[in-house]
C-alpha cells in the first residue's frame, strides 16, 4: 500500500512538471528577451495590461469546450465572425460609443448561436476528431463570411455609408473605421497608476465572465459537461444527452468568442474586415496553451498566466530579434514560429498521454483479469 | 435499380456530386459566355500537370492510415532546399532540375523519418498534428531563409544581398523543364506531354508498389492495424515507410509544380498549400482512410477544372469575381464532408 502511495506521489511530480514545462519555458525566453528589447518597464506593463483587456474575454471562451472533451475549439473564430458582420452593420447604423457596443453584441449573439449550432452538429458527427474538424470549420465559414461581406453587403444587406463599402457599390472595405467605438468600453471607469492605463470596466467584465464559468461548473449542465468530457458512454449510460450537451457547450463558447470579439475590436478601434478573425483563434489557443493548459484540462489560471507570458513574448521578440540579428522580420517570424511550435508541442504532449494512459488501464484491466483468474483457481482448488 | 441508384450516389457522396455537376454547368456554359473553350480546357491540363504529383503525395499516407496529410508543407520545405540548393551550387537549364530533385531527396527522407517517428508516437491524432507540424515547420523555414548564407544573386535581396527573396524566376533555371519535352501544339491547345508523363510515371510507381509485398502490408496496416500486427507486420516500420515516401512525393510534387509555374515561391507561401492537396483528392472520391490513384487524377482534374473555369466564367456571366469564394467554400465543405464521414477503423 505504501509503496503504492509513493508511485502515485512521484508519478504526479513527473506531470505536474511536464505540465509547468510550457510556461516556465516561456518564462525564460521572456527573461533573455526583455532586457535585450530595451523596453521601458513602464511601456511594457502598460502594453500588457492593454492587452490583457484586449484579449482575456476571447481566451476564455475556449475553457467551455475543453470541459466537454471536445479539445480546443479552433471554431471560436465563428464567434469572431459573427461579431465582425454585427459591428460592421452597427457601424453603418452609426451607433457610437457603450450603445453600439451593447447592440453589436446583442446582433451578433444570434447570428453565434446559428453558427455555433451547424458547428456543433457538425463536430457531433466528428467524434474524436472535434479539432481538425473545428478548424477546417473555421475555413469553410470564412468562405462564407467572404461571400457574405464581399458580395452581399451592400446589394442584399443593404449598407449606406460608402466609407464602409467597396467603391464599386457593394462589398465591404479592407478597414471598417470604429472610431466612435475606439476604447469607449476600456476608457470609461479607467484608472492612471504610475503611468499604467488599467481599463477597470473591461476587467471587470472578464471578472464576471469568470465568475460565470466558476458557477456554471457547477450547475447541472456544467456537471453534465464535464461528464461528457470524461466519458461520452458513461454518461449517455447516466442519461445525459451527449449530443445536446455538446452543442451547447460550441454555441457557448462561439457567443462568448463573439462578445470577446467585440471587447477586442473595441480596443484596437477598426475592423480588418477579411482577415482580423483568421489569426484570432490560433493566437488565443497558443496563449491558453502557454499558460500551461492542456487539450482535456485548462483553468481560468491558464487563461491569464498565458496572456501575461504569450503577449510579453510578443511584444519583445520582433524588438529582441531585430536587436540581435539587425534584421526585424527575424523577430516578427520568431513569434509566429512559436505560436506554433507552442500548439504543435501542446498538441504532441496530450496524444502521448492519451496513448500512455489507454495502455496503463490496459495494463491495469490485464492484472485485474490475471488476479481474478488467479483467484479463481485458487477457489477451485479449495 | 432505385435503391442501387441511391446507393451509388450516397458512396458518390452529395458535396461530390454539387462540385461535379457545377463544373459540367461551367464546361456548358463557357462558350455561351464567350470564354474560349480550348483555352480554359489548356489550361486544365497545364494546371493538372503542375499540381497532380502534390496529390499523389496524399496516397501513402492515407494507405497507412495516417489519415490526410495536412503535414505537407514539411515535403515542400525539403523541395524549396532542394530548389534553392541546386541554384546556389550553380546548376543551370534542365540539369538544375535534376539536381534539385537529388538534393532534396536526402532532405524529404530524413524529415520524413522525423514526421514518420513523431506519428506513430501519437496515432489518432494524425491530422491535426500533421497540420501544425506544417505550420512550424513553415514559420521556422521562414527564419531560415532570411539567415542560411545564401549568395546567388538571382536569389537574394538585391539591396541587402542576404536573405532569400520571396519570389525567385526560374528563367534560366529549370523553367518549364519537364513541360517543354514532347510539347504539343494543336490551335490554343497546348499539352505539357514531359509533366504528364513523368506523373504517369510516379503515379505507377506508386501503383506497382501498393501491389508489391510491401504495399499490400501497407493497406492492410491502413484498414486493420490490429489486424495487421497479429499477422506479423512492422506496423510503425510501414508507417513510417508510407510518411517517408509522402513527404519525399511531396518535396517532388512542388519542384514539378514550380518548373510549370515559373517561380519558387519561399517564406509563407507553402503554409496553406496542404489544403487544395487534400480537397482535391478527396472531390476525386477518396475518403479519410481510402485512396486511389484514380481518385487523385479525377480529382486533380475537378478541382483544377473549378480552380481555372470559374474566374473567367462568372466574370463574363455577371461581372462579378467570386471564384475564391466558391473555391474556398467547394473545397473545405469537401474536406468538412470527408471528416464526418464514419470509418470503422479503430486505432
Amino acid at each position: 500500500m505504501n509503496t503504492k502511495k509513493d508511485k502515485t506521489a512521484s508519478v504526479d511530480w513527473g506531470s505536474i512538471l511536464r505540465q509547468a514545462s510550457v510556461p516556465i519555458m516561456f518564462i525564460i525566453i521572456c527573461a533573455i528577451c526583455i532586457p535585450i528589447s530595451g523596453l521601458s518597464a513602464n511601456m511594457l506593463v502598460n502594453e500588457i495590461v492593454t492587452r490583457m483587456g484586449r484579449n482575456s474575454f476571447l481566451i476564455l471562451s475556449l475553457l467551455i469546450p475543453i470541459m466537454a472533451g471536445m479539445g480546443l475549439n479552433f471554431g471560436m473564430t465563428l464567434g469572431a465572425m459573427a461579431a465582425e458582420i454585427a459591428l460592421i452593420l452597427v457601424s453603418d447604423w452609426q451607433i457610437v460609443g457603450i450603445p453600439g457596443m451593447v447592440l453589436a453584441v446583442i446582433v451578433s449573439i444570434p447570428i453565434s448561436i446559428l453558427l455555433g449550432i451547424f458547428c456543433g452538429k457538425i463536430l457531433n458527427e466528428a467524434k474524436g476528431r472535434e479539432m481538425i474538424t473545428s478548424y477546417i470549420m473555421s475555413f469553410f465559414v470564412n468562405g462564407i463570411y467572404q461571400l457574405v461581406v464581399l458580395y452581399l453587403m451592400g446589394s442584399i444587406i443593404p449598407i449606406k455609408h460608402t466609407s464602409i463599402k467597396l467603391p464599386r457599390g457593394y462589398g465591404i472595405r479592407n478597414t471598417v473605421s470604429l472610431l466612435g467605438m475606439r476604447q469607449k468600453l476600456d476608457n470609461l471607469l479607467a484608472i492612471n497608476i504610475a503611468g499604467v492605463k488599467i481599463p477597470v470596466l473591461t476587467f471587470i467584465i472578464i471578472g464576471l465572465l469568470c465568475l460565470f464559468i466558476v458557477w456554471f461548473r457547477r450547475t447541472k449542465l456544467g456537471q453534465d459537461m464535464r461528464a461528457v468530457g470524461q466519458d461520452m458512454e458513461v454518461a449517455r449510460d447516466a442519461g445525459i444527452n451527449v449530443e445536446r450537451t455538446r452543442i451547447i457547450s460550441i454555441v457557448m463558447s462561439t457567443v462568448l468568442a463573439g462578445i470577446g470579439m467585440v471587447i477586442y475590436l473595441q480596443n484596437m478601434g477598426n475592423i480588418a474586415t477579411y482577415s482580423a478573425h483568421s489569426q484570432i483563434g490560433m493566437f488565443c489557443i497558443a496563449a491558453l496553451l502557454v499558460g500551461g493548459a492542456s487539450v482535456d484540462r485548462a483553468s481560468i489560471g491558464n487563461v491569464f498566466l498565458g496572456v501575461i507570458l504569450f503577449h510579453t513574448m510578443f511584444i519583445v521578440a520582433p524588438r529582441a530579434g531585430a536587436y540581435i540579428t539587425g534584421d526585424s522580420m527575424i523577430g516578427e517570424y520568431f513569434r509566429v514560429f512559436v505560436s506554433y511550435a507552442v500548439i504543435t508541442v501542446a498538441l504532441i504532449m496530450y496524444e502521448t498521454n492519451k496513448r500512455r494512459m489507454r495502455s496503463a488501464a490496459g495494463q491495469q484491466l490485464a492484472a485485474a483479469q490475471e488476479a481474478e483468474e488467479a483467484s479463481a483457481k485458487g477457489g477451485e482448488q479449495a | 435499380m432505385k435503391e442501387k441508384v441511391m446507393a451509388t450516389l450516397k458512396n458518390f457522396g452529395v458535396p461530390r456530386l454539387i462540385i461535379t455537376g457545377f463544373l459540367l454547368l461551367l464546361l456548358i456554359m463557357a462558350p455561351f459566355v464567350g470564354a474560349d473553350l480550348p483555352t480554359q480546357i489548356s489550361n486544365i491540363i497545364n494546371r493538372f500537370s503542375w499540381n497532380g504529383i502534390l496529390v499523389l503525395a496524399m496516397v501513402p499516407m492515407v494507405h497507412s492510415g495516417c489519415g490526410l496529410n495536412f503535414g505537407l508543407p514539411l515535403g515542400i520545405i525539403s523541395g524549396l532546399l532542394g530548389a534553392t540548393l541546386s541554384i546556389e551550387l550553380g546548376f543551370t537549364g534542365a540539369l538544375s532540375f535534376l539536381a534539385a530533385i537529388l538534393i532534396a531527396t536526402p532532405f524529404a527522407l530524413v524529415l520524413g523519418a522525423v514526421y514518420g517517428w513523431l506519428l506513430n508516437k501519437i496515432k489518432g491524432g494524425e491530422m491535426m498534428i500533421a497540420t501544425y507540424v506544417g505550420f512550424s515547420s513553415v514559420s521556422f523555414m521562414c527564419m531560415m531563409w532570411l539567415l542560411l548564407p545564401y549568395h546567388s544573386p538571382n536569389m537574394v535581396w538585391g539591396l541587402s544581398g542576404k536573405g532569400l527573396r520571396t519570389t525567385i524566376s526560374l528563367e534560366g533555371y529549370y523553367n518549364q523543364a519537364l513541360a517543354g519535352i514532347l510539347q504539343i501544339n494543336i490551335g490554343n491547345i497546348s499539352i505539357p506531354t514531359g509533366t504528364i508523363l513523368f506523373f504517369a510515371l510516379l503515379a505507377f510507381g506508386i501503383w506497382a508498389f501498393l501491389h508489391t509485398k510491401t504495399g499490400t502490408a501497407m493497406t492492410a496496416v491502413g484498414s486493420n492495424p490490429t489486424f495487421a500486427k497479429a499477422a506479423g507486420i512492422n506496423v510503425d516500420g510501414i508507417r513510417m515507410l508510407s510518411v517517408i515516401m509522402s513527404t519525399w512525393l511531396a518535396a517532388v510534387g512542388i519542384l514539378v509544380y514550380e518548373q510549370g509555374f515559373g517561380f519558387i515561391q519561399l517564406y509563407m507561401a507553402p503554409f496553406y498549400m496542404a489544403l487544395p492537396a487534400v480537397s482535391a483528392i478527396l472531390i476525386g472520391g477518396a475518403s479519410v482512410n481510402k485512396a486511389t490513384i484514380m481518385n487523385v487524377i479525377v480529382g486533380t482534374i475537378l478541382f483544377q477544372g473549378i480552380v481555372t473555369m470559374t474566374p473567367t466564367v462568372m466574370n463574363n456571366m455577371i461581372h462579378m469575381d467570386m471564384s475564391e469564394v466558391i473555391r474556398i467554400i467547394a473545397s473545405m465543405g469537401m474536406i468538412l464532408f470527408a471528416l464526418t464521414r464514419k470509418t470503422e477503423v479503430s486505432k
